[in-house]
């Protein structure tokens, strides 16, 4: 916006500004007196709330997943137990610690930030890795489709398989969803002049790590229910 | 400088093509505008479909002339076979409920004048916003497509009853690829309402400019915000029913299909499903989808009504704290669309007293605004009298939901007429009544036009009587016992119903007809209306503090500071007897 470049405010210096409790926005939020000019160079925090909404959103999803499994299992005579393909526990821990590798490459994004020396090559490599372990996963999950068509479990074998496969094909749409972002980030740190928002960063790693949440609820409402 | 203000300059430069101008716009302005539009475009479909079935109603046998063009199937020689009297009725309720009743009193509206008054020179995540209208505009498309294929449109309804709608074209016609459409149309605006209220969420929360603290935030604002709240949970359920219904299509899968069901001489190959879970899930978004159409009009109708009256409402807090019990309470309620499906008894007495409890803010709401138009000297507008005309609706419709939401009575009363009068008043009516309020209010601000206020009352009144024609009839036919969704009453006890139907479908034809004292008023203001002045209402919140139409960037590059509460009216300053939000006078 064009405030950048015009001179800061100064018609709030008069009279008190009545300010109320919060004082505006959770991300405007200034101390009174202060030049509003300030506040258009603070790093922008919707992305931060934006994702907690979406969680908010994909977690009611979820919920309404489960309790469709819940009646269907007690409105049928059909519920057959399915044995759950090994790979997918492999998959979990490729999952879990993708989480530990973004949470490293998010430390080192800061010390390159903090130090212009920096290294950039390193919190590449954790991002690197991350989206690595993400596809991994992704690939491991489609294995345990077929593992489970090998089996002769298709999508409409069984109300289990149903379930089975849409649950953890939701899932990891979402998860390519999260890789999507992580590339982003990948792509921005890797560009001459680094434009790199921390709200969008710290924004697609809350997303990243709730992947690996929803996931092991996914795995135990999977192990319990299936 | 951080890259936060970077971006934030590129995205406010003002594009200067015409595509990225009015058609893929970032611009939360112009957006609203489109999503006012489409909404539009779908109230006018839905209405000429309700009076080709209210046509069909009273002269069973009329063929209606240019009816088998759309159709040869579904109404050879213009007279529409009964089956194709359901598949008007399935696409009158989708575009009424999702693409009018959601789109214009929330999105429209909501789109253009939130970031507005709250102090921000956009939403929060514009491109979302972009594809959030876009997306609802395929979901359109998708939906009025189920038109033209072979065996026309879906006939199961807008609420789409599994098993009617999970077994194909076996039950009748328009359940093959029409009922494919419609499940994947509402699928995609699932996902267009996700992305719009997320947007809404995280705008409010993070974009309020300085000073504009939360209880200063107008009641439209608030209404907004509850309504973007109720609308994210909602639509999140929604969205992984329509994916199961559409796997149960098209996959073979067994959700909501019972085994051993036999459609028309044919034993379905499916077993062990719920047809109850269904109506579960898609009442669990189906009852706060009330909300969602009604909130933002309780909003814009309290904003107008303020701004008439000249003094705030006996308690904003109050209020805003009955909308959001209102929002809270929706997602208890979904099993009062239920008491006769075959759900346990118990439960709808569970779900029994939630629903009453639900009237509790609605009356106290209702009271309010009763009790703050006592007495004030009320500025009669186009705009207040609709909005009187929201309160005159919500009441009247609102008083039948007292009966139906006792199990015992709605048993009887249950599919029929009285509940199609009940729903078209306290939903429909309603909300379209608040729509038309804040168009008649914002239009100046929207256009930088003056509508014509003599035809706006003129509109107003026969609106007004018209739909009370329509639909306090509808009462009157469900006690008689007149079931919904027959095509024809031949039956010994409807057949002295019919002349009833007539006068409501001569009322229906005649309140439509009206409706083009509005359209003409709008396209002809749109380019001939007197100039509008910045604050031709007097009014006090932010959106008043700009020019008609407002500038590209809203507040011209700076941010408002917000001074004080949204309504202070009545009160002795230099510009008259109101103080706008932005005012650094003391009263």
């Amino acid at each position: 916006m064009a405030t950048t470049i015009q001179p800061p405010d100064t018609e709030s210096t008069e009279l008190p500004i009545d300010d109320g409790k919060s004082g505006g926005g959770i991300g405007n939020s200034n101390p009174a007196g202060e030049p509003t000019r300030a506040l258009d160079d603070r790093p922008s925090a919707p992305s931060r709330t934006g994702i907690w909404v979406g969680l908010a959103a994909i977690t009611m999803s979820f919920a309404a997943f489960t309790s469709a499994l819940v009646v269907r299992q007690s409105t049928g005579a059909d519920w057959r137990h399915l044995r759950i393909p090994p790979l997918v526990f492999f998959n979990t821990v490729v999952l879990l610690a993708s989480s530990v590798t973004l949470e490293r490459a998010r430390r080192r994004v800061a010390d390159f930030f903090r130090s212009k020396s920096g290294q950039r090559s390193v919190p590449l490599f954790w991002l690197g890795a991350t989206l690595l372990l993400g596809l991994v996963f992704v690939g491991g999950q489609y294995a345990a489709w077929l593992q489970l068509r090998a089996q002769g479990l298709y999508l409409a074998t069984n109300p289990n398989s149903s379930f089975f496969y849409v649950l953890t094909a939701v899932h990891a749409l979402h998860v390519l969803g999260g890789l999507a972002g992580l590339t982003r980030v990948l792509l921005r740190l890797s560009r001459p002049a680094v434009v790199l928002r921390r709200s969008t960063l710290d924004a697609t790693s809350y997303y990243w790590h709730f992947m690996g949440v929803l996931w092991l609820y996914v795995l135990l409402v999977v192990w319990i229910k299936l | 400088m951080s890259d936060g203000t970077a971006q934030a300059v590129q995205h406010h430069t003002a594009p200067t093509g015409f595509i990225r101008k009015h058609v893929f716009s970032l611009d939360h302005k112009v957006i609203g505008l489109q999503y006012y539009g489409l909404a539009l475009v779908a109230v006018f479909i839905g209405m000429v479909l309700s009076w080709l079935m209210r046509i069909h109603l009273v002269w069973p046998s009329w063929p209606i002339p240019g009816l088998s063009l759309l159709s040869k199937a579904g109404a050879p020689g213009g007279v529409m076979t009964p089956e194709y009297y359901l598949s008007l009725l399935t696409m009158h309720g989708t575009l009424m409920v999702f693409f009018v009743l959601t789109n214009a009193p929330f999105a429209a509206f909501g789109n253009y004048f939130l970031p507005i008054q709250i102090g921000a020179e956009d939403m929060a995540f514009p491109r979302f916003n972009m594809v959030s209208f876009w997306t609802t505009f395929l979901a359109f498309c998708i939906l009025i497509s189920a038109f033209f294929v072979s065996d026309g449109p879906p006939i199961s309804g807008w609420t789409a009853y599994a098993t009617l709608s999970a077994v194909g074209s076996d039950s009748g016609p328009g359940e093959g690829l029409g009922q494919t459409l419609w499940a994947l149309s509402i699928f995609v605006f699932c996902i267009a309402s996700l992305l719009g209220s997320l947007n809404f969420i995280a705008t409010t929360l993070d974009l309020r400019t300085r000073g504009m603290t939360l209880s200063r935030m107008p009641i439209s604002t608030w209404a907004w915000f509850i309504t973007s709240c109720i609308s994210l949970l909602a639509f999140a359920v929604l969205l992984p029913a329509c994916l199961l219904l559409i796997l149960d299509r098209v996959a073979g899968t067994s959700f909501f299909i019972p085994a051993g069901l036999v459609v028309s001489d044919h034993l379905q190959p499916h077993s062990g499903g719920s047809p109850l879970l269904w109506q579960h899930l898609f009442w669990f978004f189906g009852h706060p989808e009330v909300y969602i159409a009604i909130l933002p009009a309780m909003g814009i109708v309290s904003h107008i009504l303020i701004n008439s009256m000249r003094r705030p409402l006996l308690s904003h807090k109050v209020i805003i704290y009955c909308m959001m019990g209102i929002g809270f309470l929706s997602y208890m309620v979904w099993g009062h669309h239920m008491f006769v499906s075959g759900m346990n008894p118990f439960s709808s007495l569970v779900f029994s007293f939630p629903t009453l409890v639900i009237t509790i803010p609605a009356t106290m709401m209702t009271l309010i605004w009763m009790g703050s138009l006592y007495g004030s000297r009320l500025r009669i507008t186009a705009a207040s009298l609709f909005a009187l005309g929201f309160l005159s609706m919500f009441v009247s419709g609102g008083v039948s939901g007292f009966f139906l939401a006792q199990p015992s009575i709605d048993i009887y009363l249950h599919a029929t007429y009285f509940v199609v009068g009940h729903f078209h008043m306290v939903m429909g009516v309603a909300a379209i009544f608040g729509v038309f309020a804040g168009t008649y209010f914002w239009f100046p601000k929207m256009t930088g036009h003056m509508m014509n206020e003599s035809l706006g009352k003129l509109h107003f009144w026969l609106t007004f009587i018209g739909t009370y024609c329509i639909f306090m009839p509808f009462h009157y036919l469900g006690l008689a016992g007149n079931v919904r969704r027959y095509s024809a009453f031949v039956d010994d006890f409807l057949v002295p119903l019919i002349p009833v139907h007539r006068f409501v479908t001569y009322a229906a034809l005649f309140t439509g007809a009206a409706q083009l004292i509005f359209l003409g008023n709008l396209v002809y203001s749109r380019f001939r209306g007197p100039a509008a002045p910045a604050n031709p209402w007097e009014g006090t919140s932010l959106e008043w503090t700009m020019p008609s139409p407002p500038p590209f960037d809203n507040f011209g590059g700076k941010h408002p500071v917000v001074y004080h509460d949204p309504y202070q009216y009545g009160v002795k300053s230099s510009t008259g007897d109101y103080l706008m939000q932005d005012s650094p006078e003391q009263a």
